[in-house]
């Protein structure tokens, strides 16, 4: 499979007969790469060559325009001097360990009630999903309204009696990044459970039945000796919850608008914000660069092993 | 996904597992209408009236069914100043996605051909150096992106918004049909070699019409991706431009006049619709395009 396939052909082939390489014969055996040239080129400049511009502007004076005079690590040491940049950090961080963990939980529990061979698996499976075929700004819109303190669960206690329920996080920017996480995990968690579902499933039989032989209850079964063996699936799905928080930027918008103030802001609502609306073109670049270099910490080994692994 | 056939782990034992079942169901139940219950608000406010709302609380059901607010959201909500409602928006999405999709799939089915079952030297390489292109932040290519579309005339306009998700796009198809083609034996490439048939004599008579499985899992992907991106329709159109997502948000931010929360709801429901559908009809597919998303090899 490694060898190029048009070459073993034209060897097993009479030699007389291909004597006289025709120019189409050539243009065929070279149709692959350049086929694929294009294409490859496309990525090379959209990807990399833009890429290199933004860590190129992110080292120069640019500020309303694009200037390109270096100026060394100026524009980060702006960045880090912006108390908002801080904010946007700490609910990055805030918001991926509390998304990811309920997601894992949520997502663990709902594989493990669903592989005891339910009938109507597929019918529940289907509404757990669905939520990850909405575009986060239907999320956030609904959310918006649910956990709205004047129209929504706080109005609905209090009209039920509890006069002095308070639910106001949502526009409290102590707590206000938490209903982010409230509606990022309603998001998301279905997700995990598919992931962790066919994990389970491609568990071995015989493994379990073993299990139950030795006497081990559903629960043991589970936790020492399933859910260790999908080790695999837990990383791949912490890599793909990782990248979501980190380029959470819709559903902020939708819900918050990073408000109230600047209490919400996140990296990715940070660097549009700099970039589309204040003008600040060296900042956001910066800020768009430590988002890359984060991204690129936690993808490239785990691309790395995984395409490795699936190499022939 | 497959069930499991033999001894699972849950056994028949009596009254004890009776017991077992039915705590096992409420919580399923209670997990389904958790994700559920915004749906159903969504839709119930969406069918009162303005005066019902404010009256009613979150979870009553609409006492008087009407359907004012779903027309007003199609074509009398205002969307910044112009008060067109969402029609005008969805049309820009659908004229965005078609092409974008099919380009996207298209070009993504040769790459994965060309890089599978015709692999030269490099071609491992060049794959991941595609690959890569899916998990970059898009603020990293925002700025210059900006710039590129302004120098091509394509700032604002819905066929800039179609190259960019068409160049950002392929690094996913490139991906689904490279995964589905290293399962595709490379001995039926050979024989229509040995047949006389070329590099595209193969792609579109052989190979294309057998990959109708990693067609359907890449236009549902792209298609749903596309649809529900927000970040590039708000950074690369304005006004009249803008796809359905950003008008929707627009809608529901839109200070002025009295705050319409059943039409708010209603847009919502509308622009989720066409993802929503195609959710419901080829569920299996969307969620095989989950699982390659995390990149299974």
């Amino acid at each position: 499979m490694s060898k190029p396939m048009s070459k073993s052909v034209a060897k097993s082939m009479p030699k007389g007969s291909t004597a006289p390489r025709l120019f189409s014969q050539k243009l065929e055996r070279w149709l692959p790469q350049i086929v694929v040239s294009p294409l490859f080129a496309l990525s090379l400049v959209f990807v990399y060559g833009f890429i290199a511009w933004t860590v190129y502007i992110s080292f120069t004076k640019s500020g309303v325009m694009p200037n390109y005079t270096l100026e060394g690590f100026s524009q980060y040491e702006r960045l880090w001097a912006t108390p908002r940049w801080h904010v946007a950090l700490s609910n990055l961080l805030v918001f991926s360990v509390l998304f990811i963990g309920f997601c894992l939980v949520i997502g663990i529990l709902l594989a493990i009630l669903l592989d005891q061979r339910i009938r109507i698996e597929g019918v529940i499976r289907t509404i757990y999903l669905y939520p990850m075929a909405l575009s986060f700004i239907v999320t956030g819109t609904v959310w918006k309204w649910i956990l709205n303190p004047g129209l929504g669960i706080e109005r609905l206690m209090r009209q039920a009696g509890f006069e002095n329920f308070t639910f106001d996080w949502l526009v409290n920017s102590d707590f206000a990044i938490y209903t982010v996480v409230i509606a990022g995990v309603w998001q998301s968690s279905g997700y995990a459970m598919a992931l962790f579902l066919a994990g389970l499933r491609s568990v071995d039989d015989e493994v379990l039945k073993a299990a139950a032989i030795d006497g081990a209850g559903a629960f043991r079964t589970y936790f020492s000796i399933v859910l260790p063996m999908m080790r695999p699936v837990f990383l791949s799905t912490v890599i793909i919850l990782a990248h979501l928080a980190i380029k959470s930027f819709d559903l902020v918008v939708a819900l918050t608008g990073g408000g109230p103030g600047y209490a919400t802001d996140m990296p990715a609502t940070f660097m549009y914000s700099f970039a589309f609306q204040r003008s600040e073109l060296g900042v956001a670049a910066s800020s768009a660069v430590v988002m890359l270099v984060t991204i690129i910490a936690i993808i490239v080994p785990y691309l790395y092993s995984e395409l490795r692994g699936t190499r022939k | 996904m497959r069930r499991r056939q033999q001894i699972g782990i849950v056994r028949r034992r009596g009254i004890g597992q009776s017991i077992q079942r039915v705590f096992l169901f409420a919580l399923l139940g209670l997990f389904c209408l958790y994700y559920l219950a915004p749906l159903i608000v969504m839709v119930s406010n969406s069918l009162k009236s303005l005066e019902e709302i404010r009256m009613g609380t979150l979870i009553s059901l609409p006492r008087d069914v009407t359907f004012e607010a779903w027309g007003k959201a199609w074509n009398a909500a205002c969307v910044g100043v112009r008060c067109d409602g969402l029609e005008p928006y969805i049309w820009n999405s659908v004229f965005m996605v078609v092409p974008a999709v099919a380009i996207s799939t298209f070009l993504g089915a040769l790459n994965g051909y060309a890089l599978t079952k015709w692999r030269f030297r490099g071609a491992d390489i060049i794959f991941a150096l595609i690959l890569f292109g899916a998990f970059i932040p898009f603020q990293v290519i925002l700025l210059p992106m900006a710039r590129t579309l302004g120098l091509l005339g394509l700032a604002g306009t819905i066929p800039g918004l179609i190259l960019v998700h068409t160049v950002y796009g392929l690094a996913f198809t490139t991906l689904f049909f490279r995964n589905f083609f290293i399962g595709v034996s490379d001995g039926i490439v050979q024989a229509a070699q040995v047949d006389g048939a070329g590099f595209f004599g193969i792609f579109f008579r052989i190979v294309l019409p057998m990959s109708l499985p990693a067609i359907v899992v890449t236009v549902i992907w792209q298609f749903t991706q596309i649809w529900n991106d927000f970040l590039f329709g708000i950074a690369f159109t304005v006004g009249d431009s803008n796809p359905v997502t950003v008008a929707l948000n627009n809608v529901v931010n839109t200070s002025t006049g009295v705050k319409e929360y059943n039409v708010d709801m209603a847009a919502a429901i509308i622009a989720a619709l066409p993802t929503l559908a195609v959710y419901v009809i080829a569920g299996a597919y969307f969620v095989r395009g989950l699982s390659a998303g995390a990149v299974k090899g």
